[in-house]
């Protein structure tokens, strides 16, 4: 593919995927897994390009083949970064296959998720971590998963533990992700500054999270809010009723398959 | 003769003048002191996180407009912030000036709302006068900048839609000059005034450990000394180059979070005596967005300081124009929850007095 043809159709490729492709790093990889499908592409282009050098539109099998090269860039990156988080775990299985990026200085809040990992196994229990990360979009905010049963022990460490103090609850949140449910929790230690986003995976079916009021007595509102919005249990809440919808309320409409009762309201 | 007493069961609001909204406090009343209350709310739920899933993020905008409505700035802020924090969208230094502006004029406006229906509230009619005269000029100003006087839909993801009118620098000077020469007849006209003392202090009182169990936030927290804004601890916007102090109360009553908020006004003033000053003479005010905005697949957290306390908004995106989850930590909704446990034990008249001191908005508290 020529030079000005990128160039002609970099604002559509844009859209797909924006400011992520000029990153040095995920060009290798780009290149590597879209190899079966660009040479085709291109030649296809050369063919075209006396015609109608300027404005074609990127044909669906072109545009197919980017959309998997970003794709797999971004995978590959995903699985990088989760290494990493995973510090001792997964390293080993996802350095060998793609090409180490360049080095990037590596965040200063990755110590503080290690830390937080350790501290977790340790304390809490071995498989308490489902995963572990930076999120990136959010000034690397270290990002825990963990699992439902362990998460009250969990909440009280993070607390209470020394290494923590997160004595304030900043936000409860609850997303529906079509595949799970999912409560937010943001912590916050107000001496250091150091935040953590929290994060407890639930059952759709039937989703239950345990509360957290007897530790932060302001998710007391948020579990509500959250019980009459997306039907997630909180056992342990000492007052779980609707607060937002009237008593009568028939389903949770920020669930995705929420069906309204009257569609003309 | 024996004296027969029995628990009353009185029902305050939703429609009362007090409650500033459309709030229901069922109260459990022994003669006249409080033994239980339960806050009910939702009477002014629209759904707006429903709502927003179905909408692209600039057709959010007006929405967040209507939650606070006495602060709908800091709304407009909050949702712009985390997009383009999402994006990487820098935005150019005229606008971030305008923003901050905007944001502490409303600030002010806010704040004088409070004062003037928490005397009201309380039974002193004037100072209402004095607040909605000098919050008047401030939605002149703001319905000079974006033409409306409430609901502002000024700012954009990458900037501010309109910029400042010709000479309309020099009128927010001479209101800021205005202004602190009125908050001083404020404090004169009411702070010290024996009746309105003998009300606020030592009422509706907690300390710095439950302010933080439950979650408050905003002139509720500082009051009891706890020094957090989060202009100063997470600085946002361009408030880092400004100087102001965070004022701070020290025993948690109506008293203290009535000290904090008029001290906010000054400082508030501060900091656009300075912004004021160093205002770019031109530039451009709407960056570089892309004209589909379609933050990358992922999540953010953002939070500012808005005039009830501490605003969040969680965004969680699948790479569309429309955000798959978007979630307001809305100040007055966590702020309210301690209303229960600061009215048992309180006569009904501190019902008010109370209920006031928190400042909540019910748009927010109902989303």
């Amino acid at each position: 593919m020529s030079e000005e043809q990128k160039q002609e159709q970099s604002p559509v490729n844009g859209t797909e995927q924006p400011e992520r492709a000029p990153e040095g790093g995920e060009r290798p990889d780009a290149g590597a897994a879209a190899s079966g499908e660009t040479p085709a592409a291109a030649a296809e282009g050369e063919a075209a390009a006396p015609a109608k050098p300027e404005r074609r539109p990127l044909t669906p099998e072109e545009r197919e083949a980017r959309r998997q090269a970003a794709l797999a860039a971004r995978a590959a990156k995903a699985a990088a970064a989760g290494g990493e988080g995973a510090a001792a775990a997964g390293s080993a299985a996802t350095g060998g296959d793609a090409p180490e990026a360049p080095p990037k200085p590596p965040s200063p809040n990755q110590p503080l998720l290690d830390r937080a990992v350790q501290l977790i196994r340790e304390l809490v229990a071995e498989d308490a971590v489902e995963e572990a990360s930076l999120n990136e979009l959010n000034d690397d905010l270290p990002t825990l998963v963990i699992r439902a049963e362990h998460w009250l022990k969990t909440a009280e460490l993070l607390r209470d533990h020394e290494n923590f103090r997160c004595q304030y609850l900043r936000n409860v949140a609850g997303v529906d992700h079509e595949t799970h449910m999912e409560v937010v929790y943001h912590l916050l230690n107000m001496d250091s500054g150091v935040m953590y986003c929290v994060k407890v995976r639930t059952d759709r079916d039937r989703p239950s999270v345990p509360s957290v009021v007897p530790l932060w007595k302001t998710a007391d509102w948020q579990e509500r809010e959250i019980y009459d919005l997306l039907g997630i249990d909180f056992p342990g809440h000492p007052d779980l009723r609707r607060i937002m919808l009237t008593d009568d309320w028939v389903g949770h409409p920020l669930r995705k398959d929420y069906v309204p009762v009257d569609p003309e309201v | 003769m024996t004296t027969r007493t029995e628990e009353l069961l009185l029902n305050v609001g939703p429609q009362h003048p007090s409650t500033h909204g459309v709030l229901r406090i069922v109260v459990k009343l022994d003669g006249e002191i409080v033994t239980e209350a339960e806050p009910v709310t939702g009477y002014l739920h629209r759904g707006t996180e429903k709502l927003a899933e179905s909408l692209n993020y600039t057709q959010i905008i007006p929405y967040t407009d209507r939650m606070d409505y006495v602060s709908a700035m800091t709304n407009n802020y909050v949702l712009c912030y985390a997009v383009e924090k999402m994006m990487g969208i820098e935005v150019p230094e005229r606008a971030q000036f305008l923003r901050l502006i905007a944001m502490e004029l409303q600030r002010i406006a806010s704040h004088l709302v409070w004062w003037g229906t928490y005397l009201l509230d309380i039974g002193a009619l004037s100072p209402f006068l004095f607040a909605f005269n000098d919050r008047e000029r401030i939605l002149q100003l703001f319905n000079e900048l974006c033409g409306a006087r409430l609901t502002y839909n000024y700012m954009r993801i990458g900037g501010v839609k309109w910029d400042a009118p010709e000479g309309w620098i020099d009128r927010v000077k001479q209101f800021v000059k205005d202004m602190k020469s009125h908050l001083d007849e404020y404090h004169n006209l009411v702070s010290g005034n024996e009746i309105f003392l003998s009300r606020v202090k030592g009422v509706g009182a907690y300390d710095a450990r439950t302010a933080i169990e439950y979650g408050l936030s905003g002139p509720n927290l500082r009051c009891t000394g706890v020094k957090w804004d989060l202009r100063k601890n997470e600085p946002y916007c361009i408030y880092d180059r400004f100087e102001f102090d965070v004022p701070v109360g020290k025993n948690g009553d109506c008293y203290d979070r009535y000290y904090v908020r008029m001290e906010e006004i000054r400082q508030s003033l501060r900091i656009l005596e300075q912004a004021l000053e160093q205002f770019p003479p031109e530039g451009e005010t709407m960056g570089k967005v892309p004209r589909v905005i379609r933050p990358p697949v992922g999540e953010v957290f953002v939070r500012i300081e808005s005039p009830r306390g501490e605003l969040g908004c969680y965004i969680v995106s699948r790479g569309k124009a429309e955000p798959y989850r978007l979630k307001f930590r809305r100040p007055s909704f966590v702020n309210l929850q301690i209303l229960p446990k600061l009215l048992v034990g309180e006569s009904m008249t501190n019902l008010v007095t109370i209920l006031g001191s928190i400042d909540i908005v019910l748009g927010e508290v109902d989303g």
